[in-house]
């Protein structure tokens, strides 16, 4: 294995599974076309395609090194207006709020 | 170094599971502004502030204590203030708010209750029952805490008889309108905001003239959550004041940074410093129109005394109201 590739990262098939049985989560249509990244006023190059993608990919612990940012986000939903792929991009930021503060912060 | 996240969420979630707010504050303080205004208590029809204008100034202040602390080996004991504010309420002392802006964001509600009485609107109010809708709750992400205070909220709405609500801010307006419906079962109560009732109220005619550019500042909330866009416009446009345009706008509007101060305040004021070169680009110490408390507070802390910066509701009164 090259060493640029997702070394050191494990996949956790819990978090798949409460992603997927939330019905909250909902970013399969995600294309990766990075226009959410270009128009954030945030300058985030993380959010929210990467995030999104640690996500599907049930990466929790890529996801929680990236809580900061998790809540650096706006929710002023410019990257949804210009989603091409009509991706609830806010409402998934939204969620893994929603998982953070029950799973990690105890909230 | 950040604020430790848990701890600052934590803080107000305490607040809001005990004291049904995420700040409390006197209840004067937060039902003042209808002093003078004999508005009836209760109805069919209320306007509903969720306390959103009141609770700027104490947001403002515990902000600028928390800048403080930010970047400080201090913000390792914010731990600390949540462990005693579970006894007593510690953000009263961390968010003593400064006169002038409880005076200011007091008038702004007033302002909008007067400009619904001068478009015939008839309307109660819930003084002191009425409470904070939960916003910062769901944008956090704190779901539990959220839906039990949503069900208060719908809980009161219902007992006091109330089918119709007139909402002052985006936020609020957001929430009742496009957040409960998703989780409270059957929720039937009609959600308004003040500047969609007042567009279509044909009673509202210019008494004075005010010859001025404004520059608009849409709100995200308002603009891409609700589809307000037309109508602070239309609005201002009735007024007789000229409207100008800044590069980010309507659909594709620039936020103000403020939905983050609570947690990243220096990032925070980035975002407003953007947006303020935008209407700096534009106009020379002129007057922008804001829609939300917290653009408001966002967008006048990152301009300095460069522009005058003021509810749009504080414009439309001096031209439709005595």
């Amino acid at each position: 294995m090259s060493k640029g590739v997702t070394a050191m990262t494990k996949v956790n098939p819990d978090f798949i599974k409460k992603v997927a049985t939330s019905g909250e989560f909902n970013a399969t249509a995600c294309m990766n076309c990075g226009i959410c990244t270009a128009v954030c006023p945030m300058d985030i190059e993380l959010l929210p395609r990467k995030l999104f993608r640690y996500t599907l990919l049930g990466l929790e612990d890529k996801l929680l090194e990236n809580t900061n940012i998790i809540y650096q986000c706006l929710l002023c939903k410019m990257c949804e207006e210009n989603c091409t792929a009509d991706v609830h991009i806010a409402e998934n930021v939204r969620f893994l709020r929603s998982y953070i503060s029950k799973e990690v912060f105890k909230l | 170094m950040p604020l430790p996240i848990d701890d600052v969420i934590g803080l107000m979630i305490d607040n809001l599971k005990k004291r049904k707010t995420v700040f409390p504050i006197p209840y004067r303080r937060a039902t003042g502004w209808a002093d003078g205004l004999n508005i009836p208590e209760g109805g069919k029809t209320v306007i509903y502030t969720g306390s959103m204008y009141q609770l700027l100034p104490y947001m403002i202040a515990a902000v600028k204590n928390m800048e403080l602390v930010e970047d400080s080996f201090l913000g390792k004991f914010v731990f600390m203030g949540r462990f005693f504010n579970k006894m007593f309420n510690v953000s009263a002392f961390v968010s003593i708010p400064k006169k002038a802006d409880v005076k200011r964001y007091k008038q702004i509600v007033y302002n909008i209750a007067k400009l619904l009485k001068k478009a015939g609107v008839e309307f109660g109010y819930l003084y002191r029952k009425e409470l904070y809708a939960g916003t910062l709750a769901y944008d956090l992400g704190v779901d539990d805490a959220f839906r039990i205070q949503a069900k208060r909220v719908y809980n009161l709405l219902k007992e006091n008889g109330v089918s119709t609500v007139i909402t002052v801010d985006p936020h609020t307006t957001n929430i009742m309108r496009s957040v409960y419906p998703t989780i409270i079962d059957g929720y039937d109560i009609e959600v308004k905001s003040y500047l969609e009732v007042l567009a279509t109220s044909d009673n509202l005619q210019p008494l004075h003239s005010v010859e001025k550019e404004i520059t608009i500042h849409d709100s995200c909330v308002y603009a891409r959550h609700e589809s307000i866009i037309d109508e602070p416009r239309q609005l201002l446009k009735r007024a007789g004041y000229t409207i100008k345009e800044p590069k980010d706008n309507k659909a594709l509007t620039h936020c103000c940074g403020g939905p983050i101060e609570s947690i990243f305040p220096k990032m925070s004021h980035t975002i407003g410093k953007n947006r303020i070169q935008q209407f700096k680009d534009i106009t020379n110490g002129g007057a922008v129109a804001t829609m939300c408390p917290i653009c408001m507070a966002s967008l006048k802390k990152a301009s300095g005394d460069g522009l005058e910066i003021e509810d749009i509701s504080s414009f439309l009164v001096k031209a439709f109201c005595d």
